[in-house]
């Protein structure tokens, strides 16, 4: 478990805490909490919405749509393309935050 | 003689065989044998993730649930997609950089290792035991059903598929595990797709007769509209049933050991996400498509058929036999077969993993191996263990033992357990022992309690386990344990005191969300 740092780990503990309290890592954690508080709670609020209208508001979610096609079957449907969409949307930020973290381990060293 | 079906079973038994093979020869070391060297792909690990969770549940459930309750069958598969992105946003990457092999490596990095990974192992040993119960019991009534003219009776089958997987993990370690899984997501991908356009090509290609089809279904004599909700969520109860659930899914997911360990199995954190991503695209692409199976058996088989020739499991399997015949249906039950077979070899694996890794060499040993190879070498007594177990069980409960809940089970203690201390031991700083001690045990606790007094286990009638009314009116528990799980861990923390935690916060902290010092992969 315990790799050596790529620094001179005299006093590894330090070291650590050295790079934590760099203005780049603390950006990092700031830039990631922005995107994934944010991403978390949408979808949270999104998925839930779907038993909260199904179980009180059950005539709202049989208004049809396209022909038989209700409310509750596309907003049932939405779910897997909001899930993928969010996964994307993550991919991309995470992108960025990989060169932030290569940029701060060239500084680090 | 060997009927079609039997003939196919061994087909796939005999090339996860052959992989098994090839893997145990790949596989010595201790990192070979956990974590497959580190050397999984991406979109290989996708696939693995995929077919370490779709399990027969999914494909022979959720088709079920749909062909006899309609809408209220398709937006319970919604809630084991959505899942994965508390596994993608909060867990994966984190657990891939500051881990080894198991979940309680995470925990056991910042706070007193050994009560912590002895606790770990218990909450992880829990949810693999509930989990696979719940597997070999099903297998054991699908492969005698599937197989009902070869004679395999349940007790054979449960005893086959126990066998098999101690096998593959015994033999061919995580590299064997993977590849079974991963040939298994494909072949039921393939069925499941092959299935949807023989029910669209029934449909003559239109969407709008399929619908049409599916808002006048016959169901006991009369016709109803089967995209409407409340077929399955009745009120009072039904829709916060359902809240409860999804709950569970969506911290649970993020908190089951067999997923987890799959992190460990790529190279670097960054493999870890595209991998959860591949699994996101290959499990939800399953479920819309097993919904249009579920609602292709209400409309072209109906739920009156489907009670008579071998009940609501069947639902897929015979909507095969009826669109393209025997041997379509001898291919789609050795597929359920197989999907059966990758799931318990992945509990398996995770289960000796985390007793050999976290009880017997960190906890009783103080974390040395006392001989090379010997961490490997109590894994795999333990996979013998674990598999005699599972069959003596499921054997023991018998076919008509009601699994489900045994499931969602397993989910609310991984959400209720698991879950709340893998996110304080990475992001609050705080964060102790005691608050992993606390948070894991109520979390544990509280699970398995409203569990036991839930409508699952209580009941008027003959078929619960202990008779009277119950206590606790949901199916599901993780509306309430969640929430106890959560704030044990909390006061707990609030209880103890531990500077050295604190501490190494910075460390954890620039680990997981750096990647410095991860374990690497092996070379080839």
């Amino acid at each position: 478990m315990k790799n050596p740092v790529p620094a001179k780990p005299s006093q590894p503990e330090t070291e650590w805490e050295r790079i934590e309290r760099l203005p780049e890592f603390r950006e990092l954690i700031a830039a990631k909490m922005r995107f994934i508080i944010p991403a978390c709670i949408f979808f949270c609020a999104y998925y839930f919405a779907l038993p909260i209208l199904v179980g009180w508001f059950p005539e709202l979610m049989k208004t049809k749509v396209f022909g038989p096609v209700n409310v509750a079957y596309l907003f049932a449907l939405s779910q897997f393309f909001m899930a993928w969409i969010v996964a994307i949307l993550y991919v991309r930020a995470a992108n960025g935050f990989d060169k932030t973290v290569k940029k701060l381990l060239e500084r680090a060293k | 003689m060997i009927s079609t079906p039997l003939l196919m079973f061994l087909l796939f038994i005999a090339i996860t065989l052959v992989v098994t093979y090839w893997a145990a020869r790949k596989s010595s070391g201790t990192a070979n044998f956990f974590a497959a060297g580190r050397n999984i792909t991406g979109w290989q690990n996708g696939i693995a993730v995929a077919g370490d969770y779709m399990s027969a549940a999914s494909f022979l459930g959720i088709a079920g649930i749909i062909a006899f309750q309609g809408y209220d069958g398709f937006m319970y598969s919604v809630g084991w997609l959505v899942a994965y992105l508390t596994v993608l946003l909060v867990v994966a990457e984190p657990l891939r950089n500051a881990g080894k092999y198991t979940m309680a490596d995470v925990l056991a990095y910042r706070l007193n290792p050994r009560p912590v990974r002895a606790m770990a192992a218990l909450s992880t040993l829990t949810v693999s035991t509930f989990y696979m119960i719940a597997q070999m019991v099903g297998a054991g009534t699908l492969v005698a059903l599937l197989l009902k003219g070869s004679g395999i009776s349940f007790n054979g089958a449960v005893a086959g598929v126990g066998v098999l997987m101690v096998a593959y993990v015994v033999f061919g370690g995580m590299l064997a595990t993977t590849w079974v899984q991963i040939i298994k997501a494909i072949l039921l991908i393939a069925g499941t797709i092959l299935l949807s356009f023989l029910v669209m090509a029934h449909f003559d290609f239109s969407l709008a007769a399929f619908f049409d089809a599916i808002a006048h279904v016959k169901s006991g004599g009369k016709v109803v509209n089967f995209l409407e909700p409340g077929l399955r969520y009745k009120p009072p109860y039904g829709a916060i049933d359902l809240i409860s659930l999804g709950l569970a899914l969506i911290f649970g997911t993020a908190g089951l050991p067999h997923i987890l360990v799959r992190f460990y199995t790529v190279p670097d954190a960054k493999t870890a996400r595209i991998s959860v991503v591949w699994a996101m695209f290959i499990i939800g692409t399953f479920y819309i498509m097993t919904t249009f199976l579920g609602f292709g058996a209400a409309t072209i088989l109906g739920s009156d058929f489907i009670k008579t020739h071998g009940g609501i499991n069947m639902s897929a399997p015979l909507l095969a036999q009826r669109l393209a015949g025997d041997v379509f249906f001898a291919f789609i039950s050795a597929i359920a077969f197989a999907t059966i077979l990758a799931v318990v070899a992945g509990l398996t694996i995770s289960a000796s993993t985390s007793f050999a890794h976290d009880f017997y060499t960190n906890v009783i040993h103080h974390g040395r191996e006392r001989a090379p190879g010997e961490e490997v070498r109590v894994a795999r007594i333990t996979a013998f263990v674990v598999g005699a177990v599972s069959i003596a069980v499921a054997i023991l409960l018998g076919p008509t033992f009601n699994v489900a809940f045994l499931v969602g089970l397993a989910f609310a203690v991984a959400a209720s357990a698991n879950l709340p201390v893998i996110v304080f031991s990475i992001f609050w700083k705080r964060f102790n022992t005691s608050g992993a001690i606390w948070g894991l045990g109520t979390g544990l606790l509280s699970s398995l309690v409203l569990i036991v007094i839930s409508p699952s286990i209580m009941g008027l009638d003959q078929a619960h386990l202990i008779h009277g009314a119950p206590l606790f009116p949901l199916e599901n528990p993780g509306i309430v344990s969640i929430p106890v799980g959560f704030l044990g861990a909390w006061l707990g923390t609030l209880a103890g005191n531990e500077p050295e935690s604190e501490a190494k916060f910075a460390e954890m902290e620039v680990r997981a969300n750096t990647g410095l010092g991860a374990e690497k992969a092996s070379a080839h």
